[in-house]
């Protein structure tokens, strides 16, 4: 017996490559957290174990690489399903390490226990129990495997007391170290497909070739599989515009002149119509999820559909597909694009020039529009952006919370670059971007990051702004707040009658500019238009410490264009601005 | 049985949690599960489920893939009732009075079941058959007044090829 199990996971951690660890200690996992004193693995010690989550999560959105979180038992085990959940919705490649009680105190109600397998069960892609010390390496490789392969998604190891605390002797243990080949025999119904299948990749070319109306879906694949020079030579070889999902906003470039945007309930007219109006939806990387499809009897109603996915259990869910393809999306782009070359030059395939005017002249009759406020009033949100935008670097990260300024910022952040957009996209979880952005700027700290925020949101997650300036992760939050739950008042007066049900937060309640300055942060308020530029530039410049910078903004500003839920992408609303402009 | 109800063969790592892994796909989408089977192979390393349940096709195709992407499971197939042969064992306890034992013995020898306990007015009857012929001493059984009966769900293995 040469080492023990807490050992042996800090060095199984290590030889992950593991470089970060966001975490909380407790009673359960504290032998583990003594030999981290001795490691090279930074720790980030958050407020709140959910913090812990969502920073792996913005870590890995950032890096692609898996983000590790490590917390305890029962209420620290708790306090990571939200993040587990969301992380599972959105394939993000996560490990958590959390603390169990003692193996002879499982199930007796001990002490801050409670069944974290079981609980997690339906929120992870993998979970284990392990009960012996000597299984600890395998089972962090495994987890490790499994959280980065094939579809990406969190994994769960607990880890019961006894097996990691020296001072046990079920923590004892010689280490051993398993290979790769000792990996994958160990788990004999895990094996991702990764290279399409030849003949389908035959017949998505000839689709391609012959269509008129194509469409590229990109989808959050595209980011996952590392696709996006991939997609861009389809794109450019093809000629056939992009949108781009909420998932794969900087998948393609958005300055791009085949890059049409984000479609869904949110979307901009032009993705929204030119998917309905489409002869063939190519999607790669990409789900049906309902805020894409609206009613799904009536989305792209004429098209032909090849449905590129490395999960099998995703084709055909929502939609039935002409060419369904299970591998890895670069792999079959790739292949794609050298069977479309057998085919041979642009002579072989369809022109769709028709086609392309057809959707640069809806680009230039529906652009994404506000009106600007007048002096005195409140500040648009949309200009907030802009300015946002226009002022910081272009590789800036981006992340946001959810609700309405998540949808404005996806419609108005220029996304050139992959990696730059880190939100909560499936599950939709509100009070993500603060812990989400902290993650990214450990990840990648060459670069600015910004969270764009609402007051809902800012209330969920603000403490780990502590975690930020204690640590020095210089984030910068852009608060947009309209007093309101935004997006829920929104369904409200367009669905309720104007029925506000408990959605008001009050403007100065908390005081937010007090509140960021006691936990460390710079703060300034901003109320008029000709504010919002300096106060950006001048965030931009502060390198040291978080920033807070909110912004007074209009209540009454609805996110537009509008898919109302259950209707049909055919009934886009533009809002007030816009409708009657003649179809 | 009705034909929504499919019958599953999902070979298993033969290992803790597994059973509750397969059947929470079923039970977050509100399936009923009929009938379930399961133990290990001749391969101790794995294990055999055989699951009956209540779905319609469409929905039955997404479990499938849904339960293909759990790690521990090895291999699904469904078995068409039509191509597989199947067998459940009953066991009953059935009230026996001198006046009608003689009945119920000679019922049971139709079936080629077997008596496995005798009690002073009760007997104890067990059946291995096709799920349906125990559908039908059930019920035939039923007049006498059954006491307590326990069936073990259905396992089932492919048709052998016979060309």
């Amino acid at each position: 017996m040469n080492t023990n199990g807490g050992q042996a996971l800090i060095k199984s951690l290590e030889l992950e490559g593991v470089e970060v660890i966001f975490g909380l200690p407790g009673g359960a996992i504290l032998p583990v957290y003594d030999p981290i004193l001795d490691s090279p693995i930074r720790h980030v010690l958050v407020r709140h174990e959910q913090g812990a989550g969502h920073m792996a999560e913005g870590f890995a959105h950032a890096t692609g690489r898996p983000g590790v979180a490590m917390v305890t038992s029962g209420p620290g085990a708790t306090n990571i399903v939200t993040p587990l959940a969301d992380a599972y919705m959105d394939s993000i490649p996560m490990v958590v390490i959390t603390g169990q009680v003692a193996l002879p105190s499982i199930g007796t109600d001990a002490f801050q226990e409670c069944d974290t397998v079981g609980i997690t069960r339906g929120v992870t892609k993998h979970n284990e129990l392990v009960t012996r010390a000597e299984d600890i390496p395998m089972a962090i490789r495994q987890a490790f495997h499994i959280a980065t392969t094939g579809r990406p998604g969190p994994v769960l190891v607990d880890i019961p007391k006894d097996i990691v605390d020296p001072r046990n002797p079920a923590s004892a243990m010689n280490w051993n170290w398993p290979t790769d080949a000792e990996v994958s025999s160990s788990m004999p119904g895990y094996k991702p497909t990764s290279k399409g299948h030849p003949k389908k990749i035959k017949e998505a070319a000839v689709l391609i070739a012959t269509a008129r109306q194509p469409i590229i879906y990109a989808g959050g694949g595209i980011l996952k599989a590392r696709a996006a020079e991939a997609l861009r030579e389809l794109a450019e070889l093809t000629g056939i515009p992009v949108v781009t999902t909420l998932m794969a906003r900087g998948a393609f470039p958005d300055d791009h002149e085949l890059c049409l945007g984000m479609p869904g309930m949110h979307g901009n007219y032009t993705a929204v119509t030119s998917i309905q109006k489409s002869d063939l939806l190519i999607a790669l990387g990409s789900r049906f999820d309902d805020r894409v499809t609206g009613k799904v009897d009536s989305f792209a109603p004429d098209a032909r559909i090849i449905h590129v996915d490395i999960d099998p259990a995703e084709l055909g869910k929502v939609r039935r597909a002409d060419v369904p393809i299970v591998g890895d999306c670069r792999l079959v782009i790739e292949e794609i694009i050298k069977a479309l070359n057998a085919l041979g030059g642009a002579e072989s395939r369809m022109d769709i020039t028709p086609w392309r005017q057809q959707v640069s002249a809806w680009q230039e009759l529906y652009p994404l529009v506000y009106e600007q406020s007048i002096d005195g009033d409140f500040l648009k949100p949309q200009y907030v952006l802009e300015q946002l935008r226009d002022r910081s670097p272009a590789d800036t990260i981006v992340a946001s919370g959810v609700g309405q300024h998540q949808m404005w910022t996806s419609q108005y952040w220029k996304f050139n670059y992959p990696y730059t957009w880190v939100n909560s996209g499936g599950l939709g979880t509100m009070g993500f971007s603060i812990p989400a952005a902290i993650g990214a700027k450990v990840g990648r700290p060459d670069r600015t990051v910004w969270a764009v925020d609402g007051d809902g949101c800012f209330q969920m997650t603000a403490q780990e702004l502590v975690t930020a300036a204690t640590e020095r992760i210089p984030v910068k939050i852009a608060l947009l707040n309209n007093a309101y739950l935004g997006m829920v008042r929104q369904w409200q007066e367009m669905f309720y009658g104007e029925r506000y049900s408990e959605v008001y937060l009050s403007p100065d309640l908390p005081d937010y500019v007090k509140w960021a300055e006691a936990m460390g942060c710079v703060a300034l308020r901003v109320e008029s238009p000709d504010e919002v530029g300096p106060a950006i530039d001048k965030a931009n410049d502060i390198n040291d410490r978080p920033v807070v910078l909110e912004f007074r903004t209009d209540a009454s500003e609805k996110v537009f264009p509008m898919v109302s839920p259950g209707t049909s992408n055919d009934q886009i609303d533009l809002g007030p601005l816009q409708n009657g402009l003649g179809r | 049985m009705p034909p929504k109800y499919h019958v599953l063969s999902v070979l298993v790592e033969n290992r803790a949690g597994v059973l509750a892994r397969v059947s929470a796909l079923f039970a977050r989408r509100g399936y009923n599960i009929y009938s379930l089977a399961v133990a290990p192979t001749d391969d101790e390393r794995f294990s055999r489920i055989t699951v009956v349940v209540d779905v319609e096709q469409a929905p039955l195709e997404q479990v499938v893939k849904q339960l293909n992407k759990l790690i521990h499971v090895i291999k699904i197939s469904e078995l068409d009732p039509r191509d597989s042969v199947e067998r459940e064992l009953m066991l009953v306890t059935v009230k026996a009075p001198a006046e009608v034992r003689g009945q119920i013995i000679e019922l049971i020898g139709v079936f080629d079941g077997r008596i496995i306990d005798v009690g002073h007015d009760e007997l104890a009857l067990s059946l291995d058959e096709h799920p349906e012929r125990l559908d039908d001493l059930e019920e035939l059984l039923r007049p006498f007044g059954i006491i307590d009966l326990q069936r073990t769900g259905r396992v089932a293995l492919p048709k052998l090829e016979r060309s």
